[in-house]
């Protein structure tokens, strides 16, 4: 086996026995990457040099006796939407393609202190916006279990990369399924914490109540341990909750004894593939075989989730992205040329004498920020902008931003009902398998609906899991979600080893 | 509620954007669609339903009200795409 298949766990014990130097783990991805990511594109960004010098940075300080970080040593890929000084940030648009950050976010100011190795920045759909990496403004990502297929997304990349063996450790961001759907379709594992569990600081804001960091890798193990590093209260974000964080490794393997486990009625609806759903229904038959208690239960609101969650992410996206005028940072337009247009706009106007055209003609400012924003959002950024400005509007705020909020509560307690009779709810991740790149680009509704069982833990801010329960005839990885109530990420954790360590789906790799 | 195409106008000016000819018409058409999903929010009865605009309802979460260094403007500008060493240079913001 070579060492970019072994777990993330795996290649941490053999660098503290001193098996395994960093350099050579480091490099060892670093040529898969230079293999093969040609034909995934998970990364946008990889430093090598960089990363080489920090793991012989690494490996230094080991031979030297000194204390090491938890990650020490371990290379980590990062989703290019979280603050880092010594990198661009540019969530994939090119709004920002430029922009160097001033200051670390916390996530990853955590993992320079755990002594991660950070091998590069992966690809996303734009501003996290997306649920296939399509939006991303430079380039294309691929599912490494087909290439035509798309790998999911937002954090494309960062599911692309783990399960293309090009990197043990990831770091994506989940608003409405964006770690655990690409984690469903690429067959690696993906965790959103609880809404607070992980700190914001310094992640590039989508929809701020419902933004939340969490690790991906290659075994529930793995995202354990890197959930471990990245957890915890933060100052600097006054939404991250002040609760201790348990220690998931040690935990880890003790079976949740007694386990009931709650499958949603409206789940299993309409529109779920076959294959999905046999092996969705299979995953909840192993936890039977495990002593677990299988209980329906009903989420009534749930088919008003998507609906829900289309009013408030868009909405506080176009308040978010707001900042983005081309005065702070990040693009602006070719203000000499704006201004010649704007002023051969108003001779025209002058000579037709059209005073109602002349009055609403823009300001040079505003004409700015409208250019500038035009040029360097893509399509589905600027279709969300428009749709929250849209619900937000005067005469519609109570319609539907007001409605939304008020739904949201419904579905929360629709979820706090059912955690009072049983301990974690199963469901399938998407619907299908991966889909074919470019296969939804005409129809945005259809790509919303690619969300339906994972938005409703972002509105409600549970934690939630997918781990790889099966294979398609064809050959696609197929998901099994998890959902735990909120802060309870150790249960969670422990729920999805019981699977993990009674089969062996998530050893499948793809080829080449 | 359907979409028209002097409500795209209209937004795209609330949210500052210059959309083109064939931007305001797909528009149009995907904020139809989008909308006209939404609106089966409607049917739900949420009547006494208090609105929930956070996961975690936490409330007045306080600092210590201590001086600390904020960032240097040579770094808050270092990104700007235009300025003077002292400020953000922007095009002229009154009309002639």
């Amino acid at each position: 086996m070579s060492i970019t298949e072994q777990s993330a766990t795996e290649s941490l014990a053999l660098l503290k026995q001193g098996e395994l130097t960093s350099v050579e783990l480091t490099q060892a991805y670093l040529d898969a990457i230079n293999a093969r990511d040609e034909q995934i594109g998970a990364f946008l960004r990889v430093d090598g040099e960089a990363a080489l010098a920090r793991a012989a940075e690494i490996d230094q300080r080991r031979q030297a006796g000194e204390t090491l970080g938890e990650l020490a040593g371990l290379p980590i890929a990062v989703k290019d939407v979280l603050c880092d000084s010594d990198e661009r940030t540019t969530c994939a648009s090119k709004m920002l393609e430029d922009f160097r950050p001033p200051y670390d976010s916390t996530v990853v100011a955590k993992l320079k202190a755990a002594d991660a190795v950070l091998l590069g920045r992966t690809n996303m759909d734009e501003f996290a916006m997306g649920g296939s990496t399509e939006n991303s403004a430079f380039k294309l990502t691929r599912n490494p279990w087909d290439l035509q297929r798309a790998p999911g997304g937002s954090s494309g990349g960062a599911a692309a990369c783990v399960a293309g063996g090009l990197a043990p450790l990831s770091i994506g961001t989940d608003t409405g399924g964006s770690i655990r759907q690409p984690a469903g379709l690429c067959g690696v594992v993906g965790l959103k914490p609880t809404y607070g569990r992980v700190s914001r600081y310094g992640l590039v804001a989508f929809a701020s109540s419902l933004d939340q960091v969490g690790p991906l890798a290659s075994s529930v193990e793995d995202v354990a341990l890197l959930l471990a590093t990245i957890a915890g209260h933060d100052p600097q974000d006054s939404t991250s909750l002040d609760a201790p964080v348990p220690d998931y490794l040690a935990t880890l393997n003790k079976p949740l004894d007694g386990l009931r486990l709650g499958v949603v009625r409206e789940h299993f609806a309409e529109g779920l593939d076959a294959e999905v759903e046999a092996s969705v229904r299979e995953a909840i038959k192993v936890y039977e075989s495990l002593g677990a208690t299988v209980k329906e239960i009903s989420l009534p609101h749930s088919k008003y989730a998507v609906a829900t969650y289309y009013v408030i992410a868009p909405s506080e996206a176009s308040s978010n992205l707001a900042r983005y005028d081309g005065v702070h940072y990040g693009y602006r337009t070719d203000v000499a040329k704006m201004i010649s247009d704007l002023d051969s706009e108003r001779k025209e106007l002058e000579e037709t004498d059209d005073k109602e055209g002349l009055e609403k003609l823009d300001t040079p400012l505003v004409r700015m920020y409208r250019r500038t924003r035009d040029e360097a959002f893509g399509p589905e950024v600027k279709r969300r902008i428009m749709l929250g400005a849209y619900a937000l509007s005067a005469g519609y705020y109570d319609a539907y931003y007001l409605k939304a909020l008020k739904v949201r509560r419904l579905i929360r307690q629709d979820f706090d009902a059912a955690f009072a009779e049983v301990d974690l709810i199963a469901s399938p991740v998407t619907a299908e398998p991966a889909f074919k790149i470019g296969q939804m680009a005409d129809d945005p509704l259809a790509m919303y609906l690619v969300d339906l069982y994972t938005v409703s833990a972002n509105l409600a801010g549970l934690p939630g899991i997918s781990l790889p329960c099966g294979l398609s005839k064809s050959g696609l990885p197929i998901g099994l979600q998890l959902q735990a109530p909120p802060l309870a990420e150790e249960k969670l954790l422990r729920g999805a080893q019981m699977f993990q360590a009674h089969t062996d789906w998530h050893k499948n790799k793809p080829e080449g | 509620m359907a979409i028209t195409r002097d409500d795209v106008e209209k937004v795209a000016l609330l949210a500052r954007l210059e959309l083109s000819e064939a931007e305001i018409e797909s528009l149009t058409t995907d904020l139809g669609q989008i909308v006209g999903y939404v609106d089966q929010l409607a049917e739900v009865d949420t009547d006494h339903v208090e609105p929930m605009a956070h996961a975690i309802e936490l409330h007045n979460v306080f600092a210590d009200d201590v001086v600390r260094p904020s960032l240097p403007r040579e770094q808050a500008l270092a990104n700007a795409p235009s300025h003077n060493g002292k400020g953000y240079l922007v095009p002229p913001v009154l009309g002639d």
